[in-house]
C-alpha cells in the first residue's frame, strides 16, 4: 500500500465520478433539445476528433517497433473500412498482423 | 404480469447486447495487458475498469496516472474524452417514460456506452423500457470487467511478443469506430485529419511538451470547432427528435450493423 498506489486509487475514483456525471447529468438535467447547427455539429465531431488525436501518433510506436506498429495500423483501418466489419475483427485482424510482421522481422 | 414483463425486457437486453459483450471481452483483455505491461497495479487496472466502462477515458486516465499528472488535467481530460456519453445519454434521456423516476434514471446512466446506445435505438421504436437498458449494461458491464481482470492475470504469463501485439487492441477499437463511420460520412475525413496532424505536431515539437498531458483535448476541440465552421452537420427537419441525436443514431446504426455483422 505505498503511495503511488493510492494515487492511483484516488485518481481512479476520481475518474469515475467525472464519468458518471457526464452519464448522468442528461438523464436528471438535461431534457431540453439543443437547437444551434454549431454546437450540434461541434459535439457531432467530438468524438472522432478525440479519438483521433489518441490513437496517432502513439499508435505508430505502439509495438515498440515502427514498421510492425504501421503494419497493424495499416490493417486495422483497412478493416474497418468494410461496412461489414466488426470492431472484434479489426481487433483481431490488427493483433495477428502484428506477430506475422514481428515472426517475418525475425526470420530476414 | 408486470414482472413477466420487466423480467422479458431484461432478457432482451441482454440478448441484443451479447454479440457487444464478446468485443468487449476481447478489446478489454488487450487493454488489461497492455496497462499492466505499461507498468499499472493489476488490481487498479481492473477497478478502472469496473467503475469507469469507458475505453477512450480509460486509455487516457492510465497515461496521465503514470505520467503523475494533477487532478486538474484529469478531469479536463476526462470532461473532453468521454463528452460523448453526454450527447448519448441526452438522446436516451428522451427516449425513457417520462415516468421512470430520477433514482431509475441515476441507475440507467451507469452503463452508457458507444455500444450500448447503438443496440438501444436500434432495437427498439418508441420508448426504452429501463430494464431493456439495465440488461444491456449489465451485459457489457460484466463483459468488460470480466475481459479486463483475464488480461491482468494473463498479462504475466503471455510471452512478450503476444503482449507487445495485444497493445494495440484498444487503438483497433478507436480506429474501427471511426473509420467504420467515415464510409457513410466522408465529412468526418478533414476533421480527423487535422486532428491528427495537430497531435503529431504536440508530440514531435519539442517546445510543445507542455500540451502533450491535455494533447487529445486541445486537438479535439480545434478540429472539431473547425469541422462546425467548415463542415457542418445537416440540419434536420424531424422535431420529433433533435437532429444531433438523429446524426448520432445513424451513426450508431452503423456501428450496430458493424456488430452484428449485417
Amino acid at each position: 500500500m505505498d503511495d503511488k498506489f493510492l494515487f492511483a486509487l484516488g485518481m481512479v475514483a476520481v475518474m469515475a465520478v467525472v464519468t458518471y456525471a457526464i452519464r448522468v447529468t442528461p438523464f436528471v438535467f438535461f431534457r431540453k433539445k439543443i437547437t444551434s447547427r454549431f454546437v450540434k455539429s461541434f459535439l457531432y465531431y467530438v468524438p472522432y476528433s478525440v479519438l483521433i488525436a489518441m490513437t496517432f501518433p502513439s499508435v505508430l510506436t505502439v509495438t515498440g517497433n515502427v514498421i510492425t506498429s504501421v503494419v497493424g495500423t495499416a490493417v486495422a483501418i483497412i478493416a474497418s473500412l468494410n461496412k461489414k466489419s466488426m470492431m472484434v475483427v479489426v481487433a483481431v485482424l490488427a493483433v495477428i498482423s502484428i506477430l506475422v510482421a514481428e515472426g517475418i522481422l525475425i526470420l530476414i | 404480469m408486470k414482472y413477466n414483463v420487466n423480467l422479458q425486457n431484461f432478457k432482451r437486453g441482454v440478448k441484443d447486447a451479447f454479440p457487444v459483450g464478446l468485443a468487449y471481452v476481447a478489446v478489454s483483455f488487450a487493454i488489461g495487458v497492455s496497462a499492466v505491461g505499461m507498468g499499472l497495479n493489476g488490481f487498479i487496472t481492473t477497478l478502472m475498469a469496473a467503475t469507469n466502462m469507458a475505453s477512450a477515458g480509460q486509455q487516457a486516465g492510465v497515461l496521465l496516472i503514470l505520467a503523475g499528472s494533477t487532478i486538474i488535467e484529469l478531469i479536463v481530460t476526462q470532461l473532453v474524452v468521454n463528452a460523448r456519453y453526454f450527447l448519448m445519454s441526452l438522446s436516451l434521456s428522451q427516449r425513457l417514460d417520462p415516468k421512470v423516476t430520477t433514482l431509475e434514471r441515476c441507475l440507467v446512466a451507469v452503463g452508457v456506452t458507444d455500444e450500448i446506445f447503438a443496440v438501444s435505438v436500434t432495437n427498439n421504436r418508441g420508448y426504452i423500457s429501463k430494464w431493456y437498458l439495465l440488461g444491456a449494461e449489465f451485459t457489457a458491464w460484466f463483459s468488460w470487467t470480466f475481459g479486463t481482470f483475464l488480461g491482468v492475470i494473463m498479462g504475466d504469463i503471455l510471452p512478450d511478443l503476444v503482449v507487445r501485439a495485444l497493445s494495440i487492441g484498444i487503438f483497433a477499437m478507436f480506429i474501427s469506430i471511426v473509420f467504420s463511420a467515415v464510409f457513410n460520412h466522408p465529412k468526418i475525413l478533414p476533421v480527423i485529419a487535422l486532428s491528427a496532424v495537430l497531435s503529431c505536431v504536440i508530440y514531435y515539437v519539442p517546445q510543445l511538451d507542455a500540451l502533450s498531458d491535455l494533447s487529445c483535448v486541445i486537438c479535439g476541440v480545434v478540429a472539431s470547432i473547425f469541422g462546425a465552421i467548415f463542415f457542418p452537420i445537416k440540419e434536420n427537419s424531424d422535431e420529433s427528435d433533435s437532429a444531433e441525436n438523429e446524426s448520432l443514431e445513424a451513426e450508431q446504426s452503423d456501428c450496430l450493423e458493424v456488430q452484428n455483422g449485417r
